[in-house]
């Protein structure tokens, strides 16, 4: 039950991601992008925010920090690594999740309530959870998905698409597609399923108070396959 | 945000006030694309939450739009960093970005009066660069946390002149520094363009001695420049090298505390008559058609189509979002929470800047009473046409006093502020605008009102005496085309006794909802709650003596809508007659979603269109 968030110079939701997984009994650490190891970790978090102030492409330079190629070493040994938001564009730039994000269509920033169809439950993330349907926030700039038809013959081949934008009902239809992203894509897999990126933030979502609390049944979720 | 984290406060919100031209004019819809998108890009990078805003359009900020900001920070009260310098021979730092050619006479630029030729100076602007005010913000706070710092400052206008002379002036102290040490982005930068440039993200800090080898090992982590340009001196002047040459030795009373103060002529704005609207200017009119235009108007319709722009969730802690009366955030990590709110009134102050003055605050007090904070304390953005002219010298003086007395009468502080003169155009100015934010304290976040109608069967009661004020309201000045009158007139003691008597039913818990009324009068407050709560409310005959024009429209002042259940009716009714507070019953929240009023049924879902959609659609054209 050991997590680590990665900070990078311009993360802004790690200390709410680190709220988050404490609050549904992680024992989380923080990590600074330019050290070389990472702590014990059963799941590493890249955060939201703007690494780097992303001005070259969003994730890009953050792809390339020190710390990164312990994540990929992690990963590869079949360590769980989630990216939410800009943590998912820096996923897509190494290279350990296909295609990119691109600007939203509307060439607007887009902070609002979602919903998200699960897709698939046959993984760490999504597997003891009851609903179809989640509602979560999303919070970006770039959060258009795309990417070539081969990589998304093999995401679907392979039912890597984790989450798909959709309404209240759990229609996924261009109604329900805030940001252009190919086939309402909000969220992928790789191969083996231990990585998940995803644009919505669950850690926005784990009080009543707040925008809601479907991000809660992520989190107690994820941890209860840790117990 | 620079000004805030430079205290020792870690921000925790952002509002802004931004007024623009006539939606008519050919540069609005650019203008108001631009700046929602500069801000939102600045706040949204550095990760503080947007809560809260207002936008005004008038045809009076067509040659000067005015983009307001407001920031709230959390600050441990016994460590409050100051810019008073202290102590000789103590090390001068100069942290953040590197120092351009870009913003030199930036301030100058900002106060002068804008003809044909302002955009020669469109190189005069700043370029702010959020990724790096971010690393600075966390660099900052990590200094913070010891007693590294003696005082800190950010550059801000006249960057590097203002700061050194007044951290020096403050401590009474001389100030020398070597400008070939500043880090410069740009070569062959003369001591002159060095003082002078107004590039973001920058920093001076006088440091206890010993300490700069920690204080550099943090800012290279974050990776920000830093580079030791002088030291504090006895001399109480401002010692200025370049290249080992002395380029500047100024006593610094003579730029600070010496520096000549203006006592303008003014003149006084009298009251407007009273305009007597007569019978036939309400006769063919509906209350739904009217309603239609005011819920649609660009001053009162609903303005998602900004704040979807704005991260207004980041940091876990917004408990009301932008759209009500005031946005909400918590206190990290505590019970409590704060509530803040932007507001100014520019009709008003126009018409007669002493009642304008009281209303905006008044305005400000009514918000945060609404979410239920109790009131704490302004800040205040004045923004003026050119002084020099006897006008508007006298709506500057009048706002200010006016703002005073409402300040004074509600204990509400004003803490900090700002002033922009010479908001001028080719002789044209604008209206005067003082912009006031507005914070208040939540002691357990729970209890936080929202404006949604909760359930059919409740009473809505309105707070506060409706006597049928028009002129001035959005609903003389667009339904009827009249745009003449005074504004609605203050009554600080039945404001302060309103707003106290709510409070006290809040605590009680008696409140469901709560709006306080503003533009548009009573009639678009409940449509509005009606939106929110996507209900319907069945209205009484009215008993009143006035019409139902200016029973429903009319903007009088220290007014609430509030919605409560029938059970607690007659112990809410015994509280407001013991406090003497005036109140009406209005009638009934209902299922279905219409609001009933005479022998006119009013569709909520239609209205929520006509207000949801207008700015949408005219950003879309």
């Amino acid at each position: 039950m050991n997590s680590s968030v990665i900070i990078f110079p311009g993360s802004n939701c790690d200390r709410d991601m680190d709220v988050a997984l404490k609050k549904f009994g992680f024992k989380n650490e923080m990590v600074w992008h330019d050290d070389q190891q990472l702590p014990k970790s059963d799941l590493i978090v890249l955060p939201g925010g703007f690494s780097y102030g992303d001005y070259l492409r969003c994730g890009s330079i953050a792809g390339k920090s020190k710390i990164i190629k312990s994540v990929i070493d992690f990963a590869a040994k079949g360590g769980l690594v989630l990216g939410i938001c800009n943590g998912f564009q820096i996923l897509t730039e190494t290279g350990l999740l296909p295609g990119v994000l691109q600007q939203n269509k509307n060439i607007e920033f887009i902070c609002k309530n979602v919903f998200v169809k699960v897709n698939n439950k046959n993984n760490k993330y999504f597997n003891s959870i009851d609903k179809d349907v989640l509602e979560l926030h999303i919070a970006h700039n770039e959060g258009n998905y795309f990417c070539t038809s081969d990589e998304l013959k093999m995401l679907k081949d392979n039912d890597l698409v984790a989450v798909s934008y959709c309404n209240e009902k759990g229609e996924v239809n261009e109604k329900s597609n805030p940001n252009g992203a190919l086939q309402n894509i909000a969220g992928i897999f790789n191969k083996e399923k231990n990585i998940l990126g995803m644009m919505p933030h669950p850690e926005r979502m784990i009080d009543k108070y707040l925008s809601g609390e479907d991000g809660s049944i992520f989190f107690k979720n994820l941890l209860n396959n840790f117990k | 945000m620079r000004d805030v984290f430079t205290m020792g406060a870690r921000p925790i919100a952002n509002l802004n006030s931004i007024h623009f031209g006539s939606t008519q004019h050919k540069k609005t819809k650019n203008l108001l694309r631009g700046v929602v998108k500069g801000i939102g890009g600045y706040g949204n990078c550095i990760g503080v939450p947007t809560i809260g805003g207002q936008t005004c359009f008038d045809e009076s900020y067509n040659g000067n739009i005015l983009v307001n900001a407001m920031t709230l920070g959390l600050v441990n009260k016994k460590k409050i960093f100051y810019s008073k310098a202290a102590g000789i021979g103590k090390p001068v730092i100069y942290v953040g970005s590197k120092t351009g050619r870009d913003g030199i006479h930036g301030a100058s630029m900002a106060s002068a009066v804008f003809d044909d030729k302002i955009e020669e100076k469109k190189p005069t602007v700043q370029v702010g660069d959020p990724f790096t005010e971010k690393l600075l913000l966390e660099a900052c706070l990590e200094l913070m946390a010891d007693d590294s710092i003696i005082s800190i400052q950010d550059m801000g206008a006249a960057g590097l002149t203002s700061s050194s002379i007044e951290m020096a002036s403050k401590g009474k102290l001389g100030i020398e520094l070597d400008l070939s040490k500043v880090p410069c982005r740009e070569e062959k930068m003369t001591p002159y363009e060095i003082m002078l440039s107004e590039s973001q993200e920058r920093m001076l800090i006088v440091l206890e001695n010993g300490k700069e080898e920690n204080a550099k090992k943090i800012f290279d982590k974050w990776d920000l420049d830093f580079a030791v340009i002088g030291k504090t001196t006895t001399s109480k002047k401002i010692e200025l090298y370049f290249d080992s040459k002395k380029v500047a030795d100024i006593p610094i009373d003579f730029l600070a505390e010496d520096a000549p103060e203006y006592d303008r002529k003014w003149k006084k704005t009298k009251l407007p008559q009273k305009i007597k609207f007569k019978k036939e200017n309400f006769k063919s009119l509906k209350i739904n058609n009217c309603l239609i235009k005011l819920l649609s108007n660009p001053n009162i319709c609903e303005k998602k189509w900004i704040w979807n722009q704005y991260d207004h969730t980041v940091m876990g802690d917004t408990i009301q979002k932008p759209g009500g009366d005031a946005g909400v955030v918590r206190i990290h990590g505590t019970e409590k929470a704060v509530a803040a709110s932007v507001d100014s009134s520019a009709t008003y102050c126009f018409a007669h800047p002493l009642t304008g003055g009281k209303q905006v605050v008044c305005e400000s007090w009514r918000n945060l009473i609404s979410v239920g904070a109790e009131p704490i304390a302004i800040t205040n953005c004045l923004n003026f046409g050119n002084p020099e002219k006897e006008k508007n010298m006298g709506e500057f003086v009048e706002c200010v006093q006016g703002i005073s007395e409402a300040c004074k009468y509600l204990d509400f502080p004003v803490v900090s502020g700002n002033v922009s003169f010479y908001n001028e155009t080719k002789d044209k100015g604008i209206k005067p605008t003082p912009s006031i934010g507005g914070v208040g304290l939540l002691k357990n976040y729970k209890n936080m009102l929202t404006m949604d109608l909760k359930n059919e069967g409740n009473v809505i009661l309105v707070i506060g005496k409706t006597e049928g004020h028009l002129d001035q309201s959005v609903f003389a000045r667009n339904v009827l085309n009249e745009k003449k009158g005074p504004p609605p007139e203050i009554n600080l003691f039945n404001e302060k006794n309103n707003g106290s008597t709510v409070m006290k039913l809040i605590k009680e818990k008696l409140i469901l909802s709560c709006r306080d009324v503003s533009l548009g009068g009573i009639i678009v407050t409940i449509a509005k709650m009606c939106i929110k709560g996507k209900k319907g409310v069945k209205l009484n005959k009215l008993k009143s003596l006035i019409n139902k024009f200016e029973f429903f429209f009319s903007e009088d002042q220290g007014r609430y809508i509030i919605e409560v259940s029938k059970k607690n009716l007659k112990k809410i009714e015994n509280i407001l007659k013991e406090n003497s507070v005036h109140f009406d019953n209005l009638g009934e929240v209902q299922k279905d979603n219409y609001i009933n009023i005479d022998s006119e049924k009013i569709s909520v879902d239609e209205l929520s269109k006509h207000n949801k959609n207008w700015l949408m659609e005219y950003m879309a054209q």
